[in-house]
């Protein structure tokens, strides 16, 4: 076992699995001798060698279109996009090119492929470096899409991401990556992909959420604690396909639920989780599921973002609105 | 081809000096002339007489084939299809310069190249009708799923072939696209990965003067889609798409280069298309009869057709032959076809994952 913060973790994790395995590549802008923008592939290109880490060219779809060709011919591409608000102009390659691969084909070809990238807010970095774009991922059928909160997980997951055969969207939340360090194992193991965790249990209502606002909504349950609100927590992890099996069994518990999610409100994760929980546990309800989240406009300028992602005691206030009602 | 539209500024201006990059319309490769006539026999590829008989009638069964796919579409008995008579030059001629385990990254139109690279043309018409197994290469034939997004198959191809060059697999990768494919960010993006990694790859621009009604002019004031390799620092080469000795030479040229390491090639082959862009285009809104007839008297098959007869080794007989041949050939595999078992969507949403995820699994439920 050793320390680690979540950037060391994915770094343990790639490097991990590009031991493990001679068809692991990882590439992108700035990834190979810098050792990525924010040093999570520091050492791999040193230790790995030029052909199996390497830098590519400022150029989004082509690094994507890179990852799917390769997949074809059986390698398995960890690509970087330095950040999410670059997908857009991989969002091709991304979400019809690999996507589609395994089902165009009949399954003649599949993208084994991660596409690796950070995101998330309260980090004051400049415009489109920060948007919670998970929403689109979802809506793309053929693609995986995981968020991982802390360092155990977020080793775990890649590790799955990077044996699963089909593509995996995984989002690195930049305010995550020094947050705080703890105990993970050294070598593999793997966390499932298609699996929430309970971070907290709780009686009195569900808190379903992922990234960063699982911290976020623990704070908030920590402080409806104190006001004798027992608050069950639960990390999603995999956004697509999501654990609805764990969260209806949890609402069934408490009877009450809020979606936490840092993106704006509308279309997003939380409509989807609210959706299934209605098809699969209206009975158990005694108030309508509520969402706390981001409102309906572009990711907000660093000034005044700490006032428009939910903090904790917005997620407490519509926790208290769902007891209430 | 337009003329470029730079303007140069007079001498002395600051834009007139030698630190001002500038371009000339380049000749395309041709090696035989309209009437059939060796015009370059230095250039002639060596070709035995078979393989020569094999080019022509690769030609001449896909003329067939396409004029019957146009008919088949007309009937309803084919879907999507994107017709290629006047591109068999540029077409079977670049095919013919692979290896059997090269590499094919095929747009919507290149379905000649790939079903003469193996797949069986029952799949080509699958696809043509909608239908997933299309789409299933079979294991030992070296080529994707027709392209329809343009451009995107041309990245494709430096994935495909810097997996050839990570196995030390001396293959090559030869991708398509059209004229007015040249103007997508990822044709630029493409070409130059392949520059910087010094890929495999043969990028093949069959430039048929319209990308639908919009004319080569339109596309770009480039003097050449061949002049667009510069930007990318790769070769750039434009040849006689209706010669199919051109296109043959030059295609296996950039293939042994791209073999022994050097790179990637952009081959621009000028050529037409003698019908509508697709089943739903009417080119008489955009073009000439007086253009079209000038390109018929350049059609590939009269002209490599002439070079062999007057060597003795085609006749308008073998042409009957092969047509007859052609029509046979069409007429089964589109009954193969019509009989291939209908999909269903559970079986499409079995497609989607390795294995299929539990929210997929519930709406499966709805459809047995």
């Amino acid at each position: 076992m050793a320390q680690m913060n979540m950037k060391e973790a994915i770094r343990d994790a790639l490097r991990t699995e590009l031991a493990r395995d001679p068809n692991v590549l990882v590439f992108g802008e700035d990834v190979g001798k810098a050792g990525g923008v924010f040093r999570v592939t520091e050492g791999l290109q040193a230790e790995f060698g030029e052909h199996r880490v390497f830098d590519t060219p400022l150029a989004e779809s082509a690094i994507a279109g890179l990852a799917v060709g390769l997949g074809t011919q059986g390698f398995r591409p960890v690509a970087e996009i330095q950040f999410v608000g670059f997908i857009f102009e991989a969002a091709d390659q991304m979400f019809v090119q690999a996507a589609r691969m395994r089902y165009r084909s009949g399954g003649r070809y599949h993208a084994p492929i991660v596409f690796r990238t950070p995101f998330g807010g309260g980090v004051r970095a400049a415009e489109l470096h920060t948007d919670s774009l998970e929403g689109l991922a979802m809506q793309t059928p053929g693609m995986k899409v995981v968020i991982p909160s802390n360092p155990f997980d977020a080793k775990g997951l890649l590790i799955s991401a990077i044996r699963d055969n089909d593509p995996v969207f995984f989002l690195e939340h930049l305010n995550l990556y020094h947050a705080y360090r703890e105990e993970v194992p050294e070598g593999e193991y793997t966390v499932p992909l298609g699996q929430a965790s309970i971070v907290r249990e709780g009686k009195d209502v569900t808190i379903v959420a992922y990234g960063l606002m699982v911290h976020t909504s623990l704070k908030a349950a920590e402080a409806l604690e104190k006001e004798g609100v027992s608050a069950e927590v639960i990390d999603l992890r995999t956004l697509m396909p999501p654990d609805i099996d764990t969260i209806v069994r949890s609402v069934q518990k408490t009877g009450r639920a809020v979606v936490v999610q840092e993106a704006q409100r509308t279309a997003g994760a939380a409509a989807e989780i609210i959706a299934q929980i209605n098809e699969k546990a209206i009975l158990h309800l005694e108030a309508p599921v509520l969402r706390c989240a981001g409102p309906d406009t572009a990711y907000p300028f660093a000034q005044i973002e700490d006032e428009w992602l939910p903090t904790p005691s917005r997620v407490a206030a519509t926790v208290r609105k769902v007891l209430e009602f | 081809m337009g003329k470029a539209i730079i303007d140069r500024p007079a001498a002395g201006s600051v834009l007139a000096g030698p630190h001002v990059v500038e371009t000339k319309p380049v000749e395309p490769l041709r090696i035989l002339a309209p009437d059939g006539n060796l015009l370059r026999p230095d250039l002639m590829p060596r070709l035995a007489g078979e393989e020569l008989k094999e080019l022509m009638r690769r030609m001449v069964f896909t003329r067939a084939w396409d004029e019957r796919a146009v008919n088949l579409g007309r009937q309803g008995r084919l879907g999507f299809y994107a017709p290629v008579s006047g591109q068999e030059a540029s077409m079977i001629g670049s095919e013919f310069a692979l290896n059997r385990d090269d590499f094919i990254c095929p747009g919507y139109r290149d379905m000649p190249q790939i079903v003469w690279h193996g797949l069986p043309m029952h799949q080509a018409f699958l696809y043509s009708r909608g239908h997933q197994h299309g789409g299933r290469i079979p294991e030992d034939v070296h080529v994707l799923m027709p392209q329809i997004i343009i451009g995107a198959q041309l990245l494709h191809a430096n994935g495909v072939a810097m997996a050839f060059r990570l196995r030390n697999e001396r293959r090559v990768v030869i991708t398509y696209t059209g004229d007015g494919g040249s103007s997508e960010g990822d044709f630029y993006e493409a070409l130059n990965f392949a520059g910087v990694f010094r890929l495999p790859v043969i990028f093949f621009v069959q430039n048929n003067g319209y990308a639908i009604t919009t004319p080569f002019t339109r596309q770009t004031a480039a003097l050449s889609i061949a002049h667009k390799a510069i930007a990318a620092g790769i070769r750039g080469v434009r040849v006689d798409g209706m010669d199919v000795l051109a296109v043959y030479a030059a295609t296996k040229e950039a293939a042994e280069l791209a073999r022994g390491g050097d790179g990637p090639t952009l081959i621009e082959a000028v050529t037409y298309r003698y019908r509508p862009h697709s089943m739903a285009d009417d080119p008489s809104k955009y073009r000439t009869k007086s253009e079209e007839e000038e390109w018929n008297r350049l059609d590939p098959l009269v002209r490599f057709g002439r070079f062999l007869e007057a060597k003795g080794l085609w006749s308008e007989e073998e042409t009957a032959n092969v047509r007859e041949e052609a029509k046979r050939t069409v007429n089964e595999e589109i009954r193969k076809a019509e009989q291939t078992e209908k999909m269903t969507v559970p079986g499409l949403i079995d497609s989607m994952f390795e294995r299929t995820p539990p929210h997929l699994e519930e709406q499966k439920a709805e459809f047995v």
